[in-house]
């Protein structure tokens, strides 16, 4: 009886998952705010609509998953007819938490073994992809121009309320 | 009584024998080295990544507990000069001006070597290669003598001189009492914003360093620094530029630091436990029938 109830619920938890998940594939946001990871900076309200105005490529982004044209000779080699995914954000495929025991381990062991071994975190997905397009394109690359620091941040950065007192006093040299 | 080429001959043979020994001696010395734990961590650190934020130094000044630093951690004319490390900072960003306008930052930290020099030149045994690849150190029974300051081939460890009740050496711990030993990166690796330092085992990430050379190799020079130098690292480097320009001496030895000495070191014992009776075998030689010459020399002496 409970093994039957067991097999129900997880049959409802499936189908809902699936229908919410291609629900959320067809809707294209214009606007997300990134706030995964909010420990030393604020979120960040991420204008999805002007990016893809300006780009036209999901591609540039969102590798092949939004079923967009692959031209990386690595990705090709598998995914040239992959077509759209149901997961199309970041943070369904990269990691917030990349280096736990837990994720090596899953890392080490996925099937296939080799092409996603080397998967950045979330963290690193989203400096990278973000702040390397902005390099190139002339965006903004400062740190705080996409995400105010919040005190925590300024307190580990000793900046703002929290910059040294002595900063005047002279550099000591080490040998 | 011996004469003298009887006394010529058995020096010779003494000789020959003490040599033929310490040959063989030698090469059992020599033999075998160590290659790293197999479980060990490591971190991989793609240079070509880093944008200079100087995350990783406040993250490192807030785990370790470091004092407050000079200047903010967002300030970026520290870039003016190179740093090194020191016993307030366990690491420190340098920056490069390399080809073509390009500039590198290079982060600096301990690169915990498999057969670390610090180590071997520690004669109080305060350091310590763990299983899982960090090389720490007993700050309690550091006698300051920093021996492992010359003997590091990265100049790494760093001291307090301004303390001057207790002055002792300092340097990066691969955040081993707080993260490493449960299984987590150290802090500079998990704040970094850009994942130039990815953690895990040393033998996947080397095997993740040739891959990312291999596939873009226009983008990297063709070496994992620290794979092999100085007997292999725990930290690992890759640069579009090389080595020798941020600062990474690019013709390190393959061999352990220890290897210059380990032949050596190795006869130590070995000439305290001959030398006493070759040299006392001689002495009884050349001494026999004593108190012949004694007396001859003796008379020499009288009548001179």
């Amino acid at each position: 009886m409970h093994a039957v109830k067991r097999q129900m619920i997880m049959a409802i938890t499936g189908a809902l998952f699936l229908v919410s998940s291609t629900c959320f594939g067809a809707g294209i946001p214009d606007k997300v705010t990134i706030d995964s990871i909010q420990k030393y900076y604020s979120a960040v309200d991420f204008n999805h609509a002007a990016h893809i105005n300006t780009l036209k490529d999901c591609g540039l982004c969102h590798h092949h998953t939004t079923g967009a044209q692959v031209n990386d000779p690595n990705c090709v080699r598998c995914h040239k007819n992959s077509g759209a995914q149901a997961v199309v954000s970041c943070k369904g495929c990269h990691a917030a938490e990349p280096f736990t025991p837990e994720a090596l381990k899953r890392q080490r062991d996925q099937v296939p073994p080799i092409y996603h071994m080397d998967k950045v975190g979330l963290k690193g997905a989203y400096h990278l992809g973000c702040l390397g397009c902005h390099k190139k394109m002339g965006g903004p690359t400062g740190c705080q121009d996409c995400h105010k620091r919040n005190v925590s941040g300024d307190a580990i950065f000793h900046s703002n309320t929290y910059t040294p007192k002595s900063t005047n006093e002279p550099k000591q040299s080490h040998h | 009584m011996i004469d003298r080429r009887d006394f010529l001959k058995g020096c010779v043979a003494c000789s020959v024998t003490a040599a033929s020994i310490s040959v063989a001696g030698k090469n059992a010395f020599a033999a075998g080295s160590f290659e790293g734990y197999p479980d060990a961590m490591g971190v991989l650190v793609d240079l070509t990544r880093c944008v200079g934020c100087r995350s990783c130094e406040a993250a490192c000044n807030n785990e370790q507990k470091l004092p407050e630093p000079d200047l903010p951690f967002d300030d970026q004319s520290v870039f003016m000069e190179q740093r090194r490390t020191t016993p307030k900072a366990y690491t420190v960003v340098n920056k490069y001006e390399v080809a073509d306008k390009n500039t590198l930052f290079r982060k600096m930290q301990c690169n915990h070597c498999n057969e670390p020099a610090c180590l071997t030149s520690c004669f109080v045994n305060a350091y310590t290669k763990t299983k899982e690849g960090a090389v720490i150190y007993n700050s309690k029974v550091c006698v300051g003598c920093r021996n492992c300051m010359i003997a590091c081939p990265f100049n790494i460890p760093a001291y307090s001189y301004s303390s001057p009740t207790n002055p002792l050496v300092k340097k990066c711990i691969f955040c081993y009492d707080t993260r490493l030993k449960n299984g987590r990166p150290p802090a500079c690796v998990e704040i970094c914003p850009q994942q130039v330092m990815t953690f895990g085992h040393r033998s996947d990430l080397i095997e993740m360093g040739h891959e990312r050379i291999k596939s873009n190799p226009a983008k990297y020079v063709n070496k994992l620094y620290g794979e092999k130098e100085v007997g292999g690292t725990s930290w690992m480097y890759l640069s579009s530029v090389d080595f020798d320009k941020i600062g990474l001496d690019n013709h390190m030895q393959n061999e352990p630091i220890i290897s210059n000495v380990k032949d050596f070191l190795g006869m130590v014992p070995m000439v305290l436990s001959i030398w006493p009776a070759l040299f006392t075998g001689i002495h009884l030689l050349a001494t026999k029938n004593k108190g012949e010459h004694g007396d001859h020399d003796h008379k020499e002496g009288d009548q001179q």
